[in-house]
């Protein structure tokens, strides 16, 4: 049986990991309804009953938003090193590894080229299965060229955020990323670029701390914790009793730091709306 | 294994020979030391490690102000973000510095229980950052350098912080550094602690004081997560390499600001004279050159900071089919 993996700083609200004592992962934590894994496919991971929105995989966040057959993968090659020789209970690498092998992916992020509803755009989409989401050099370096690539090709960059914020593994370096990404959102601004952040559950410390907050259009997804500390930490810290919904987008939205709430099924949609108005070369159809 | 930590060791120490503020009489003592210092850290052990983490936090170091009072020359602290708060943990201020005017931004913890209370230990609120991004403002408008004192544990993890906006505060601080024309200075003089410190130290050359730690999480934090036990914090600390001789090879920092022999605790005048000359010499560095490539700079020094492999296009590693879950 695999070992829970945490990399996150806060824990209370995550998807939890598929064990034998979890619940299963397409049983809603919130009604308790269980589905088949095509059924919450076809509904987007949306849960019919409660509107529960469950974690999406970054390929399949891909499929739901992108015109059918127009990603085009960039950078996909990039691997972690381990600088530090990083080693708590398991040393960094096979930390790595094994997040490969179960989730297939090179690191917590895929980025690339897209069209999403007839508009040209770069994807920057993250994935919390990978290690927490966690951000270090690859997520970092990969952000940046997908705001390189946006500039370059004169288009809007959509990111979707899933994080549990900077990567310990790899120490002050994964620090360095917040500069870092928060330096290429400023580069592609400078280009004339726009940015669209959309946050989905959930996007916390480094990330919601540089590029995520960044965008020019900012949204998330209902339910999604948005928070810089998370709740337990607060708790822990302050003893006070917190907020019902103490860090989650709907309290984000009341204190101004949100655009909006978007429901994933007017996900697309919407960014479609939104990536219209700021495309140059729009013709109106 | 030994020729490794050697050719380590002479990296190392080339770098530091290629300082601009090691210079001057005192270069051979300091570059001796420094030498002696790395050969005892490239072998230091989790304990001496964690030293280094309790020197940097020690109640007596100097904090922002105590620098302040003995390096500036009629030094005006300016309050609030003109928004909503004052935030005591974080100072902001002009003053007289090597013959000019510059802007001084930077966390400031208290030295007894009841300053420590009224400055929330350094811990800034993103009222803070608004009022750190506000002289910003006002330094490029009137270009005046910038020089930035990070000493904090970390971003304050509270209630209002967080409805306040704490992550998008420590974002857009960022971000407004990363526009800047004015030369930036920053110094880790203590504590550098995660977000809460990376707020304010996107700077053109960033130094750290010689027993300063700089780190993406504490290393208490850090224990609780990964030992799932914070009384691991030794071995966290070890693991993440918080130390001034660690974030130069990893080129994070670009040089070492010595402190007295003992100490920046035990002897303030001395610690306050060495960062000033630390100080000086990099905005003269920096004045030499023009804004507009300065902000160009900084941002590909942060650019480039991050260490990964990347497979070229006929060797890709390909991708894994996920595994399909029952």
């Amino acid at each position: 049986m695999a070992e829970r993996i945490d990399v996150s700083i806060e824990h209370r609200n995550l998807p939890e990991p598929a064990t034998d004592e979890k619940p299963h992962p397409n049983t809603c934590p919130k009604c308790g309804s269980h589905y088949r894994d095509d059924e919450l496919r076809e509904n987007l991971r949306v849960c019919p009953q409660c509107n529960h929105h469950f974690a999406v995989r970054a390929r399949e966040r891909i499929t739901q938003l992108a015109d059918e057959g127009t990603f085009r993968e960039e950078s996909a090659g990039l691997r972690s090193e381990d600088p530090l020789e990083f080693f708590d209970l398991r040393p960094y690498p096979e930390r790595l590894a094994e997040a490969e092998v179960s989730t297939g992916l090179g690191d917590a992020i895929v980025i690339g080229a897209a069209v999403i509803e007839r508009v040209s755009c770069e994807l920057s989409i993250m994935d919390f299965s990978f290690m927490g989401g966690s951000m270090g050099s690859v997520v970092g370096e990969k952000f940046c060229r997908a705001c390189e690539s946006a500039a370059e090709r004169g288009v809007p960059l959509v990111s979707v955020t899933a994080s549990g914020g900077a990567r310990m593994q790899e120490g002050i370096l994964s620090l360095m990323q917040l500069p870092k990404t928060v330096c290429a959102v400023e580069d592609l601004k400078d280009a004339g670029g726009a940015m669209i952040s959309v946050m989905a559950h959930p996007t916390t410390a480094g990330v919601l701390a540089s590029f995520a907050s960044l965008g020019d259009v900012i949204v998330a997804e209902p339910g999604a914790l948005l928070a810089f500390t998370g709740p337990r930490v607060v708790q822990q810290t302050t003893r006070e009793k917190l907020p019902d919904d103490f860090g989650l987008a709907e309290s984000n939205i009341r204190f101004g730091h949100l655009d909006g709430i978007v429901g994933r099924h007017d996900l697309r949609p919407y960014l479609g709306r939104v990536l219209r108005l700021f495309d140059r070369d729009h013709d109106g159809q | 294994m030994a020729n490794d930590a050697e050719l380590h060791l002479r990296n190392r120490l080339s770098r530091l020979r290629g300082l601009g503020l090691l210079r001057g009489t005192r270069i051979k003592g300091e570059l001796s030391r420094l030498q002696r210092q790395l050969e005892k850290i490239s072998e230091a052990s989790d304990e001496e490690i964690w030293q280094h983490v309790e020197l940097a936090r020690h109640p007596e170091r100097p904090y922002t102000l105590d620098y302040v009072e003995r390096i500036f020359e009629d030094f005006v602290e300016l309050h609030g973000d003109r928004a909503r708060a004052e935030d005591p943990a974080m100072i902001t201020g002009l003053g007289r510095f090597g013959g000019q005017t510059v802007a001084l931004l930077g966390h400031q913890k208290g030295r007894d229980t009841h300053e420590r209370i009224r400055r929330n230990y350094g811990m800034t609120y993103p009222e803070g950052y608004r009022k750190a991004m506000r002289m910003m403002d006002l330094a490029e408008r009137h270009r005046f350098p910038i020089i930035s004192l990070v000493d904090t544990p970390g971003a304050y993890p509270g209630i209002a912080a967080e409805q306040h906006g704490q992550g998008g505060a420590i974002a857009r601080s960022q971000a407004l550094m990363s526009r800047l024309t004015v030369p930036i200075v920053a110094c880790i003089i203590g504590e550098g602690g995660s977000g809460g410190a990376i707020a304010i130290a996107l700077a053109d050359r960033v130094l750290m004081q010689e027993n300063a730690m700089y780190s993406v999480i504490s290393p208490e934090g850090c224990a609780a997560i990964l030992w799932r036990d914070g009384a691991e914090k030794v071995k966290a600390a070890a693991a993440l390499k918080p130390d001034a001789a660690n974030c130069l090879s990893l080129g994070v920092i670009d040089a070492v600001v010595p402190e007295p022999e003992t100490g920046a605790q035990t002897n303030w005048p001395e610690a306050a004279r060495l960062l000033g000359e630390a100080l000086q010499s990099s905005l003269e560095d920096l004045q030499k050159i023009s804004g507009e490539q300065l902000r160009r700079r900084r941002r590909d020094r942060f650019r480039s900071l991050g260490v990964f492999a990347e497979a070229t296009a006929s060797t890709a590693i390909p991708s894994a089919p996920a595994p399909v879950r029952k």
